[in-house]
C-alpha cells in the first residue's frame, strides 16, 4: 500500500513497521532458498564431511561429483530418468495439440453445437472421477503397465483449456476477420494469427503440463507394476522417501567404491529439481496471464 | 452466425473445421472423465476382477452400509479428512492473503520481483520431492535434529510422528503452495484505483482503516470463490502427499477418504465398499459447491458461476 500513497506522507509505514515486513520475507524466501542449498552441497558433498557433520550438510568443504557419476553411469536411476524425459516430452506435445484444438474449435461463441460441447469442458472440472472408476477404465482400456496410461488419462486438463479459450476469445476480433475476408480458412487463421499471437500463454500452459507429467507419482504407483518402467518420482520414493539403498546393482557400472548414500539421495533429487528449474525462468514472467485469464473469465 | 437461416446441416459444414478439432479434447475428456462414472455401478455390486463388471452380482445398497454403519476405519478416516480441511482452511487459506499484502507494500518492483520468483517455485515441485526435502529437514537425522544432538538439546521426533502428523501436513502445504496462491491476490491487489488511497489519507485515514474498508473490500469477490472451491474439495486432502507418509506414521493418524478408497479398495481387493465410499464423497463434494456457490448469490456475491 504503502507505494500509492505520497500525499503528506501519512500513510507511509514506520520504520519498525518496514523493518519487520523486511524480516517476515526475508525468513520466507529463506525458507526456500536453504533446503535448496542445503540439498545441493549434501549432493556435492564427501564422505568425511557427511559423516562428521551428520547426514545434511548446507555447504560442501570440498566438491565431489562422484554421487552424480554413480546415479548417471546406466542403472534404474538413469534409467528412470530417461521414462520420465519421454513421458514428459510425448504427453505434453499431445497435451498441448489437444488443448490448442479444443480451446480453437470453442472460441467461436455461435458456431454449431458450441454450447453442449463447452458444458462437456465445465463438467469436466466439477466432476472429477473417483481413483477406482478411473483405474477401471484405464484396466479395460488394456492400458495397464502401458506408458499411455500415464499420458491419456491426465492428457486435457480442462481448466487449462478454458484459460486458452478465453484468451483466443480475447484475441483483436478485426484482425481474424480480415484474414478471413482475405479467404484464409478456419486452420490457416489458427496457425498464421491465433498461435503467433498467444505465445506467452502457450509457454505458461506448456509448462503447467510438463511439470505435472515429470512431478506425477500415484499415476505411475497405480497403472505400472512392472518396477522396470518406473519412471523417476517413484525411484525417488523407493530410494530417498522410503530410504532403501542403492547398492551396486541399482547403480550399473559404478566402481567399486559407491559415493556415501546421502550423496546419492540427494543428487536423485536435485536431477528431479533440474529440468523445472531450467525451464521455470523463462515461462515465470507469463505467469499472471496463464493463470488470471481463467480464474477471471472462466 | 450472420447468416442466421442456415439449415443446421449447412452450420456444421461451415463449422466443420472448429468440430473437428475439438474432436481429440472431447473425446479424451469422455473416455477419461466421463465414462469412469459408469465404473460407479461396482459401488452397487459384489465386484470381482476375474468375473468382470458386467457379471458380478448386484448387492443393492450393501456397500453403502459402511458409510451409515460407524464402521472405526471408515469414521477414522472421515475424521482425519475434516480435521485436515479444517487447518488448510484456518491456516493454508489465509497465508496467501498475509504474504500478498506484505509482498504489494514493497516498494522495489526488482525486489518484488525476485522475492516472487524465490516463492512460486516449490509449488512447481512433486510431492515426493517437497516430503523428502521435509525429511532432510526435520528427519530423525536431518538439519534440525543434527542441530539439536550437537547442541546437546535432546531431539525431536517430527517426521515419525503420529502426533504431529496434521502439523506436518499443514506445514508441507504452506511451503509447497502459500507463495503461488499469492498470485491471484497480487493479480486483485493490482486493480485497486490507487486514488482511493490517497484520498482516504487525506481524509485521515490509517493504514489499518485503509486496509478494513479499502484493501480487502476489493479482495472479497475473489476471496469468497476461492472458498467456494476449497469447499468443494473439503473430502479431498492431498492424496499423493498422505499416501507417501502413511508408512512412516500409521494408519490411524493418516488415512484420509482418498488413501482408504485405494487402500482398501484397490489394495485391499474391497473393490465394491471402496468404490461406494468414492461414490459418496464426490457426490458430497458436487452438492457442497452448488451449495456454497448459491450461499454466494445469496449475498451478492459472483461466485464460480453466474445464473
Amino acid at each position: 500500500m504503502t507505494d500509492r500513497v505520497t500525499v503528506g506522507g501519512v500513510t507511509v509505514a514506520s520504520k519498525p513497521v518496514r523493518a519487520l515486513k523486511g524480516v517476515v520475507l526475508a525468513l520466507c524466501c529463506a525458507a526456500v532458498i536453504v533446503p535448496f542449498a542445503g540439498i545441493v552441497s549434501t549432493s556435492l558433498a564427501t564422505r568425511e564431511q557427511l559423516t562428521r557433520d551428520g547426514g545434511f550438510v548446507l555447504w560442501p568443504d570440498q566438491v565431489s561429483f562422484a554421487a552424480y557419476a554413480a546415479i548417471l553411469s546406466g542403472g534404474v536411476v538413469t534409467r528412470a530418468t530417461l521414462v520420465s524425459l519421454f513421458v514428459t516430452a510425448a504427453g505434453t506435445a499431445l497435451s498441448m495439440a489437444a488443448t490448442i484444438l479444443l480451446a480453437y474449435g470453442l472460441s467461436r461463441p455461435r458456431s454449431v453445437a458450441h454450447r453442449p460441447l463447452l458444458m462437456v469442458v465445465l463438467f469436466a472440472l466439477l466432476f472429477t472421477p473417483g481413483i477406482i472408476p478411473s483405474y477401471l477404465v484405464v484396466k479395460s482400456l488394456g492400458l495397464l503397465d502401458s506408458y499411455w496410461a500415464l499420458i491419456l488419462p491426465v492428457a486435457v486438463n480442462a481448466f487449462n483449456v478454458i484459460v486458452l479459450r478465453a484468451f483466443f476469445l480475447d484475441l483483436p476480433r478485426e484482425v481474424i476477420d480480415g484474414a478471413r475476408i482475405d479467404g484464409a480458412g478456419d486452420l490457416a487463421i489458427l496457425f498464421r494469427i491465433v498461435l503467433p499471437l498467444s505465445r506467452a500463454v502457450l509457454a505458461v500452459i506448456g509448462l503447467f503440463y510438463a511439470v505435472a507429467y515429470w512431478n506425477a507419482f500415484f499415476s505411475a504407483l497405480l497403472y505400472l507394476n512392472d518396477t522396470a518402467k518406473w519412471p523417476l518420482q517413484l525411484v525417488l520414493r523407493t530410494y530417498v522417501v522410503n530410504q532403501t539403498q542403492l547398492g551396486v546393482d541399482q547403480l550399473g557400472a559404478a566402481g567399486t567404491a559407491l559415493p556415501p548414500q546421502e550423496a546419492i539421495q540427494m543428487a536423485i533429487l536435485v536431477l528431479s529439481i533440474v529440468p523445472v528449474l531450467v525451464v521455470y525462468p523463462f515461462v515465470q514472467r507469463h505467469f499472471t496471464k496463464g493463470v488470471l485469464l481463467g480464474a477471471v473469465k472462466g | 452466425m450472420r447468416w442466421a437461416g442456415l439449415s443446421w446441416w449447412d452450420r456444421v459444414r461451415r463449422d466443420r473445421i472448429l468440430l473437428l478439432a475439438t474432436l481429440p479434447g472431447v473425446g479424451l475428456l469422455l473416455t477419461f472423465h466421463y465414462l469412469p462414472w459408469l465404473g460407479n455401478v461396482i459401488a452397487f455390486k459384489d465386484y470381482q476382477p476375474y468375473v468382470g463388471i458386467l457379471d458380478s452380482p448386484w448387492t443393492g445398497l450393501a456397500n453403502f452400509r459402511i458409510i451409515v454403519s460407524g464402521d472405526p476405519a471408515f469414521l477414522n478416516a472421515l475424521t482425519n479428512t475434516l480435521v485436515i480441511t479444517l487447518l488448510q482452511v484456518l491456516i493454508v487459506f489465509p497465508a496467501p492473503i498475509a504474504l500478498a499484502l506484505l509482498l504489494d507494500s514493497l516498494m522495489s518492483e526488482r525486489l518484488k520481483r525476485a522475492v516472487q520468483s524465490i516463492l512460486y517455485l516449490p509449488h512447481f515441485l512433486s510431492w515426493v520431492i517437497v516430503v523428502a526435502i521435509f525429511m532432510q529437514l526435520l528427519g530423525d537425522g536431518g538439519l534440525l535434529n543434527t542441530f539439536l544432538r550437537d547442541h546437546d538439546l535432546g531431539t525431536v521426533s517430527i517426521v515419525n510422528n503420529p502426533d504431529a502428523f496434521f502439523a506436518l501436513v499443514t506445514g508441507q502445504v504452506l511451503w509447497k503452495d502459500a507463495g503461488w496462491a499469492t498470485i491471484l491476490f497480487l493479480a486483485a491487489l493490482s486493480r485497486i484505483d490507487s486514488t482511493l488511497y490517497e484520498a482516504s489519507a487525506v481524509d485521515g485515514a490509517t493504514r489499518w482503516r485503509q486496509l478494513w474498508h479499502i484493501t480487502l473490500p476489493a479482495l472479497r469477490s475473489l476471496i469468497v470463490l476461492l472458498l467456494i472451491l476449497r469447499l468443494g474439495d473439503a473430502l479431498t486432502v492431498g492424496f499423493e502427499q498422505i499416501v507417501l507418509q502413511q508408512a512412516a506414521v500409521g494408519a490411524d493418524a493418516s488415512e484420509v477418504l482418498d488413501t482408504y478408497v485405494y487402500n482398501n479398495g484397490i489394495l485391499a481387493g474391497d473393490w465394491g465398499v471402496s468404490a461406494a465410499v468414492g461414490l459418496v464423497k464426490g457426490v458430497v463434494g458436487l452438492l457442497l459447491v452448488l451449495g456454497a456457490n448459491r450461499l454466494a448469490h445469496r449475498f451478492g456475491e459472483q461466485g464460480v458461476y453466474q445464473r
